[in-house]
């Protein structure tokens, strides 16, 4: 019997999704809901298939409409062919999405028949030191902007003993944590959001294998409260991994016992902020820790943690898994692997591009995002979030990797690249990085408080062309002030976007 | 008619009863309590306030200081179709700000959908990024977002369809 599959991505939602399912449903047809394939602007995409595991044709921007008249065949012009083919989909190097749009998402056999599992069982027929070493030549990095070295950071955790919570009495139950980072508040990214959504096991898997690596007995994911769909996708995953031995007391069976706790955000930006974040899992307001010590050595209510980003901790069951030398094999210099690069803004082709690092900037806009979504001419790229710089067209074929967006003043962050055309006023860009700066800051440190308010105020003086050199000369000054002088990278980059704003598009702030 | 959001009034020993709980499962639970008590009544009162410094055995200037940090929590009840657009880069770039003022004008003009809807309190990022103008409708999530768009979002919803619409399977 045939199959659909319908997205239940937020993404694909937003654009009609659900009613599409309905309507199929209505008609009676079975119907899968996946995540999303990651090509955005195609949604809602409509695959079908002869049965669950067949080849999927499908349908781009599908209405009820094209449903209920019974329209969804060859002859619709927004018939795609099979799905896989596509050039948008076949040239990239899915590793940590390998399975985001393909299976359903709460399906615990189907996420076994598609490789799920697989690297948390051979994690733990290895020692915890091999499974540590594993990830250390894979070299993987960490992906929520420091790109610092996964496996060196368990080691850290691996090599403290296990604490008593914070105020509780030295006899009280000893922990480790594992934290992921789920706070994904920059703009332009939705990677972390696709990939709980679409395939929220993977996610819990690498969690375990973690946790198992540096005996951690709690797992906590820190989410944004603005994502109520990963929420849920969430919770059922961690109730059915409960029910099928992936988390718990026993987990598969075995002496190591690990469990998954879920807390949300309330609204703040520096939250993502790995000190901040812990402030926050605490109950507390949202402000940065100074370190040392090390959320490594004393973390979470005070006791060893590991915190990685969503897409780190979703890229070690496939290492486990395909082995880390096939992972290190992927990528350029110091950036091993792969990236999921996620194209936002003003671009036609909008979506997820997982590739291997040393992928350029131009060709994640032209090739895949198909240029500007409104056919004028590209101005700028901010690469890396409201933290990062703006790149100039010239600067395009730097190789999207940690070493080389350094060289030219920027950052990879957590791979989002957003597109503005040629409408774009940049100074009113650098003006909104401070604005942004000041209403999100946490207001521990004083460069980062008072440095944007003052970044705003003496942009405003330069777009209305009072003494120009002087206040050109002061801007400057004060992102020195807030980068060198910053707690942490909320006010200590948020002088890259304006900055990068003011030495490549100098005449919109004179104008 | 001004209308209201459906949230029932604040009563203390049924707070009470499940704030326990809330402290009991756990650890850190200031921030987990002023959600709870959101999400249940739509906004934190002083009554609430005092009632979760008492449980978690904080001052309550602890409680009003995490209640004040965070954007999300709000000591006011929420307006009852409650309409949020993106304010970030992503949005930008495809005429977020232009949307914004449009829809602030929509609502100067009719005095009904400003009370309705709040007006906008921007919001930075809805993880809707290669498909915008992002905007969010009484939680439900809005790609490509016009002004017309939302207004017919918000009508539906006003009629009452507004949980059938594009239902779930």
């Amino acid at each position: 019997m045939t199959v659909w599959f319908v997205p239940k991505d937020a993404a694909a939602r937003s654009m009609g999704a659900d009613g599409v399912a309905s309507a199929l449903l209505a008609r009676g047809e079975e119907v899968v809901r996946t995540g999303s394939r990651g090509m955005l602007w195609l949604e809602p995409l409509v695959e079908c298939a002869s049965d669950r595991n067949g080849s999927r044709v499908g349908w781009s921007n599908v209405t009820v409409a094209d449903v209920n008249e019974d329209r969804l065949d060859t002859d619709h012009p927004a018939y795609l062919g099979e799905v896989d083919l596509l050039t948008y989909l076949s040239r990239q190097q899915r590793w940590i999405y390998e399975r985001v749009g393909i299976i359903d998402p709460l399906d615990p056999q189907d996420y076994q028949r598609h490789g799920g599992l697989a690297g948390l069982k051979a994690a733990m027929t290895m020692a915890p030191a091999d499974v540590l070493d594993a990830v250390k030549t894979s070299g993987l990095r960490g992906r929520g902007g420091a790109g610092f070295p996964a496996g060196i950071k368990w080691q850290t955790v691996a090599d403290q003993e296990p604490q008593p919570l914070r105020g509780q009495p030295l006899r009280a139950t000893r922990h480790k944590f594992i934290c992921v980072n789920a706070d994904e508040g920059d703009s332009g990214t939705f990677a972390d959001r696709m990939l709980m959504e679409g395939d929220p096991f993977c996610l819990l898997e690498g969690m375990a294998i973690a946790a198992y690596a540096v005996g951690a007995d709690r797992g906590m994911i820190y989410l944004r409260s603005e994502y109520p769909d990963a929420m849920d996708a969430l919770n059922a995953a961690i109730e059915v991994a409960r029910a099928e031995g992936w988390l718990g007391e026993s987990v598969l069976g075995s002496e190591f016992s690990f469990d998954v706790e879920i807390r949300l955000g309330a609204g703040s930006y520096v939250c993502g902020e790995e000190t901040a974040m812990l402030e926050s899992l605490e109950g507390r307001r949202g402000m940065v820790r100074a370190k040392p010590p090390l959320p490594a050595i004393k973390g979470l209510f005070g006791v060893p943690t590991v915190i990685n980003n969503v897409l780190t901790i979703a890229s070690v069951p496939g290492i486990l898994a395909r082995g880390a030398e096939a992972y290190a094999a992927l990528g350029c210099e110091r950036s091993r692997g792969t990236q999921v690069f996620q194209l936002a803004g003003n671009i036609a082709q909008g979506g997820i591009v997982e590739m291997a690092f040393g992928v350029s900037a131009r060709e994640l806009v032209e090739d895949f995002g198909g240029g500007t979504l409104s056919g004028r001419p590209l101005k700028a790229v901010q690469v890396g979030g409201p933290l990062g710089a703006y790149l100039p067209p010239s600067q395009l074929d730097v190789p999207m990797a940690y070493e080389a967006l350094a060289e030219v003043g920027a950052m990879l962050g957590h791979g989002g690249v957003v597109v503005f055309d040629d409408s774009a006023d940049m100074a009113e860009q650098a003006r909104f990085a401070m604005e942004f700066c000041a209403e999100e800051s946490c207001g521990k440190c004083t460069p980062c408080r008072i440095g944007a308010v003052r970044g705003v105020e003496v942009i405003d003086r330069l777009r209305e062309g009072k003494d120009t050199e002087t206040q050109t000369l002061l801007l400057r000054d004060l992102c020195d002030v807030m980068k060198q002088g910053s707690l942490c990278a909320m006010g200590g980059l948020t002088p890259n976007p304006v900055l990068s704003a003011l030495d490549h598009f100098a005449e919109d702030f004179s104008r | 008619m001004i209308s209201r959001s459906a949230f029932p009034q604040w009563n203390e020993s049924e707070a009470r009863a499940r704030l326990t709980r809330v402290v009991r499962e756990h650890d850190g639970p200031v921030l987990v309590c002023l959600q709870d008590v959101q999400n249940t009544y739509g906004c934190v009162s002083t009554a609430a306030v005092e009632l979760i410094a008492e449980l978690c055995n904080v001052s309550r200037a602890d409680v009003t200081g995490v209640l004040t940090f965070y954007a999300d929590l709000r000591t006011t009840p929420p307006p009852a179709i409650p309409v949020r657009l993106c304010a970030a880069e992503a949005c930008q770039a495809v005429g977020g700000r232009t949307l914004a003022e449009a829809w602030r004008q929509a609502c100067e003009d009719d005095d009904l959908l400003a009370v309705d809807t709040g007006v906008d309190e921007p919001i930075f990022c809805l993880g809707n990024c290669a498909l915008g103008p992002a905007a969010l409708v009484s939680g439900e999530l809005m790609g490509r977002a016009t002004v017309m768009s939302i207004k017919e979002r918000v009508s539906e919803i006003r009629d009452g369809n507004g949980t059938t619409a594009g239902g779930d399977s």
